[in-house]
Order: C-alpha cells, then structure tokens, then sequence
C-alpha cells in the first residue's frame, strides 16, 4: 500500500514538476504547481507528518497559490516569449545542475543505514510537535510573527496604488 | 502478500526532493516570465522541505518537521512581499519578461 501510494504521489509530482517547465502560459504552471504541493502534502502524511500534511494543503497550495493565481489573473500575464536565455545560463547553469544532482544521487544511494518507511511506523502527533515548539522554541516561534507582520506592511507599501506609477515617477522610466 | 507490511527505503524520498530541486533550478533558468521563475523558487523550497520531513522520519526527530513549519512561514511572507514587488514592477516597466527588466544589468 505504501509502495503504491508513493509510486502515484511521487509521479504526480514528478509530472507536474515537468509540466511546470513545458508551459508557456503562467496560469498552467501555478496550476501544475498546486499539483505538485497537494502530492507532496500525501508523501508528508506517508511519512508521519500529519500537521505538515494540513499545512502544507492550507498554507501552500491554499493560500501561497491562491495569491499566485490572483496576481497571474491582475496583471493579465499572457504567453511568455520564448528566448534562448543568457549565455551563462546555458554555459554554467546546466552542466551545473547536472553535477549537483549527480553528486546528491550518488551520496544517497551510497548512504548506509538510511530506514525505510512503512505503514506501521507511527505518525508523528501534533500535541508532539507543539510541546517542542511551544516550550523550547517559543522565542524563533514569536519572532517569525514579527516577520509576518513586517512581511504584510512591506506588501501593502509596494504594491500600494501610484508606488512606481510612470505619472507620478516620469524620472524612473525616462531612461529606457 | 501482507498490503501494512510493504516498505519504500528513504532514499527514494531524498531522490525525489533532489530531482525536484533540480526541475525547480532548471525553471529558474529556462523560464522567461518573472512569475514563473518566482514559482520555480517555491518548487526548490518545496523540494527541500521533502528531505527535512524525511530525515525527520529516520532520526525519529520533532525538530526536522518544526524547521519545515518554520519555512513555509517564511516561505508565505516571501511570495507575499515577492509578488508585491512584481506588481511594483508591472506597473513601472509593463511587462513580465526577464529579459526586459535589466535596468540593473552591468
């Protein structure tokens, strides 16, 4: 059962992962995206996760890319042109991707004692997740509030109505 | 054949994240439209989040799975502000491909 699980959960995400990269219009790949997320929140449940599991349905694929679909949908983004690119990019970027991957794959293929993951094994409960972090790691816990806070005042303030308005900055795009 | 007691190693998880995190690398490279490059980010982060969660499982570890809490958190105030800055830009420059938002370009 877990075989099976993992085999369609992980092709799921391999093969919105690709389709991403295939489409030209953004709105197909915020879908594949979303795709992606909902079987990877699966993986997480199959290996005890069960808090990340909601979360990463809620936070992820709800809320992050709902506001991807939304901005997708404001600006109107059509058909992306398809250039080759910079020449650095091919030149160093994928021969390097290919390395890295290479590297990781042999390290973990090679990796002694990795466990395996079954159905038996017990999921990791909420009430132990929230002992941890609300006793030991009450102060980083606290302090990502600040962030999110600070995170919703910086996206009010740039993307406030007349922020880099051409009227109203004729100065900034004069140059081009 | 007992369905409970089939097994998958854990390496095919770090596999799978390490695939992943390369189709997100080679999106950054091959997309030409800023939104989507920014999702390929979020696929990478994605990916990284699938190997936290996996070693969580074999150390039997709370705090791999916290870290990976605490990432999404960040990674929600990241798209929040990111996307705001494309909205920014959309409206400076008018378009959303790459290659024309090179003001900052030697």
């Amino acid at each position: 059962m877990h075989l099976i699980l993992f085999i369609v959960f992980a092709g799921f995400c391999l093969a919105g992962a690709i389709n991403l990269l295939l489409q030209s219009h953004p709105i197909n790949s915020a879908l594949s995206l979303i795709v992606v997320m909902t079987s990877l929140a699966v993986l997480y449940l199959l290996l005890g996760a069960e808090f990340l599991a909601a979360a990463q349905v809620i936070v992820y694929a709800g809320a992050i890319m709902v506001l991807f679909t939304f901005v997708v949908m404001l600006l109107n983004a059509g058909r992306e042109e398809r250039t080759m690119g910079s020449r650095t990019a091919r030149a160093v970027g994928f021969p390097a991707v290919v390395a890295v991957l290479g590297v990781i794959a042999t390290v973990i293929l090679q990796a002694q004692g990795l466990g395996v993951a079954s159905l038996r094994d017990g999921i990791t409960s909420t009430e132990e997740l929230s002992k941890v972090l609300f006793t030991e790691l009450l102060l980083p816990f606290e302090v990502t509030s600040v962030l999110i806070l600070i995170a919703i005042l910086g996206a009010v303030a740039l993307a406030r109505h007349g922020h880099g308005d051409p009227e109203e900055h004729p100065e900034r795009t004069a140059g081009k | 054949m007992n369905l409970l007691s089939q097994e998958v190693p854990l390496s095919w998880y770090l596999l799978l994240s390490a695939i992943l995190f390369s189709l997100g690398v080679i999106g950054f490279l091959i997309k030409r439209n800023l939104i989507t490059v920014f999702m390929s980010i979020e696929l990478m982060l994605n990916a990284v989040n699938l190997s936290f969660v996996t070693f969580a499982h074999q150390w039997h570890a709370v705090k791999g799975q916290i870290f990976v809490f605490f990432v999404m958190m960040v990674a929600a105030a990241e798209a929040a502000v990111g996307l705001a800055i494309i909205i920014a830009v959309f409206r400076a420059r008018a378009t959303l491909a790459v290659d024309r938002i090179d003001l900052m370009k030697l």
